[in-house]
């Protein structure tokens, strides 16, 4: 179960991470950097200006899109010519400033963040019981995950996005300001970092290195998925946090690393991901 | 040429004196220790454009394998350091041959996550002292003959061994193996086609690479008498891509100066401002990569070279 509630997690962060890369061509190394921002915004929020979880929810992950978007209006935009290394160790370092600045503000330590008075207590299942709070979690993120799906599979301006990404100067060249969707999509994709921070805030510590180890596993998930696929990305984000779970109750030594070999056994027999289309 | 030659003099002569004026010797190891891994680590970025996310791996476990060796069984300097240069290499092989069935940005995140496949191995394994790390590794002596407690002995000996090592990769990168690297670096499927087996040569780099960036974090481990997690952390493989990518990647001289800059910043700073070392890593990582993609040597050459005769810049 544990497991599920991790694997909604992955699934949110890869979807973005999936977004992000399929329109800007950036393997974005901050977003754990985001998720880690999406759960200090809740925690600051809570501490120190009265916001609760509901609100949390709403503004944490916009606070952390705007940040987002005006790094990639100040940064980003410089490097599209440039190859995509490029945009992978510009976000390493700004994943590095993110966790130092948040380090020197809060200390190493974790923060814990009160579970919402209404998602308190559990259901008992006669074999175990389900704390609300988890099932929560894990409703609202496939929830957030099969929306962006839908947004991007099929609607009008997920046509659009779609289409940019095969081909950013032609959709251009049709008078479609790609430039501006470039920016918003790296905002949104950033928010469900945020977004999945806020979620994880109540279950596990809130600290700055939160995101760090949480984003290899992600890019993990993604190589494991397919890079670009949508849909792979949130299937095989829930599947692992399913089988690391599973691997914790069975093996436990083995829990961190189960991720790392299964991408190693994927590669070695379908070197482009499990739903990956490129060669 | 000339040039260069009066450079490397000096720099010799700078390095053999070093510990005379005024160079704590330990500091001057620790650098030069660092230099050869982003040296290693070129030879993938600057010379076959591989960005390796996971060369800590290496370097780490190199560490604890000869750290154990000599602690636990015993043995000398040169055996300790041979076989943790060995077992580097092998997990090079490993790992490389899994990496280099993708390019580009996939095999940065390959690298990456495998190395941190290791890095939990280290984390629990009995052998790596867990968080603690490995402790008090003596240095022992060379064959027996020369004990190396001594940091100035200790000191010339890493200097020896630096300079055969950046000798030795400069001959790998001017060798005819060295050239077709280049041709990857600069067309891959072209050189698919003139019937290169690209990915044999890939993995060959990568093995070499990984054993140097072995052989420096054995030494290291001497260096200093420690080995700890951070050493295998993805910290450090981040550290090693910065120092390569301020000094000049795809250079000979500039993996060395970006550590010597990077080290030197680490050991002064982190009095000062404490965790605001790595805010300040990561702004120089931001400004290298937004303005000085060509590192330090690299805006220099470009300086002095003939307008002409510059370099494209490598872009796509």
């Amino acid at each position: 179960m544990l497991g599920l509630v991790n694997g909604s997690f992955y699934a949110l962060l890869s979807l973005g991470l999936a977004v992000i890369f399929g329109l800007l061509g950036v393997v974005n190394f901050a977003h754990g950097a985001f998720y880690m921002l999406g759960a200090f915004a809740a925690y600051v929020g809570l501490e120190y200006l009265g916001v609760n979880y509901w609100w949390a929810l709403l503004l944490a992950p916009l606070a952390v899109g705007v940040l987002g978007i005006i790094i990639e209006r100040l940064f980003l935009r410089h490097l599209v010519t440039l190859e995509p290394i490029y945009g992978l160790l510009l976000t390493f370092g700004i994943a590095l400033i993110a966790e130092g600045v948040m380090r020197s503000l809060f200390g190493a330590s974790g923060k814990s963040y009160p579970v919402p008075a209404l998602l308190r207590g559990g259901f008992n299942l006669g074999f175990m019981v389900l704390p609300i709070y988890r099932a929560w979690a894990i409703f609202a993120s496939v929830v957030v995950c099969f929306t962006t799906w839908f947004l991007i599979e099929r609607t009008h301006l997920g046509a659009r996005l779609r289409a940019a990404t095969e081909n950013a100067r032609l959709v251009q060249a049709f008078g479609i300001n790609v430039p501006i969707m470039v920016m918003f999509t790296y905002g949104a994709g950033v928010a469900l970092a945020a977004l999945a921070g806020v979620l994880a805030a109540p279950v596990i510590q809130v600290s700055p290195l939160m995101g760090n180890s949480l984003v290899i596993v992600v890019f993990a998930v993604v190589v494991i998925g397919g890079m670009g696929s949508i849909m792979g990305a949130i299937v095989s984000g829930l599947a692992l946090g399913m089988v690391e779970g599973l691997t914790k109750v069975v093996y436990p030594e083995a829990s961190n690393i189960v991720v790392f070999v299964i991408m190693a056994i994927v590669l070695m027999w379908r070197p482009s991901g499990l739903f990956g289309k490129e060669p | 040429m000339r040039g260069s030659l009066i450079i490397y003099g000096v720099l010799v002569v700078l390095a053999l004196l070093a510990p005379f004026i005024g160079i704590y010797p330990v500091f001057g190891m620790k650098l030069l220790c660092f230099a050869m891994f982003a040296c290693a680590f070129n030879l993938l970025l600057g010379y076959t454009k591989m960005l390796s996310f996971g060369h800590a791996a290496y370097f780490g476990v190199s560490g604890y394998v000869t750290g154990w060796l000599m602690t636990v069984h015993g043995w000398g300097a040169i055996e300790g350091v041979a076989a943790g240069t060995a077992v580097s290499a092998l997990l090079g092989l490993v790992i490389g041959a899994i990496a280099v069935r993708r390019q580009g940005i996939y095999f940065a995140m390959i690298t990456m996550a495998l190395a941190q496949l290791v890095f939990f191995v280290c984390l629990q394994a009995s052998f790596t002292g867990g968080e603690n790390g490995l402790q008090s590794i003596p240095r022992g002596s060379i064959l027996g003959m020369v004990p190396l407690s001594n940091d100035l002995t200790m000191y010339y000996f890493v200097l020896v061994v630096f300079i055969v090592v950046y000798l030795l990769i400069r001959r790998i990168v001017e060798s005819p193996f060295g050239q077709v690297l280049k041709a990857i670096r600069a067309n891959e499927p072209r050189s698919i086609s003139l019937g290169y087996k690209v990915d044999r040569y890939k993995l060959q780099a990568f093995v070499i690479s990984a054993g140097i960036a072995g052989l420096a974090g054995s030494l290291k481990a001497l260096v200093l008498g420690f080995v700890t997690l951070t050493d295998v952390s993805q910290g450090t493989s981040g550290e090693v891509i910065l120092m390569t990518l301020l000094g000049g990647s795809g250079t000979f001289l500039g993996p060395v100066i970006g550590a010597g800059v990077v080290v030197t910043l680490q050991e002064y700073l982190s009095d000062l401002v404490g965790a605001w070392v790595s805010v300040i890593i990561g702004a120089i990582f931001v400004v290298c990569v937004m303005i000085f993609r060509r590192g330090f040597v690299g805006e220099i050459s470009r300086l002095f070279a003939r307008p002409g005769a510059a370099q494209p810049e490598k872009t796509q």
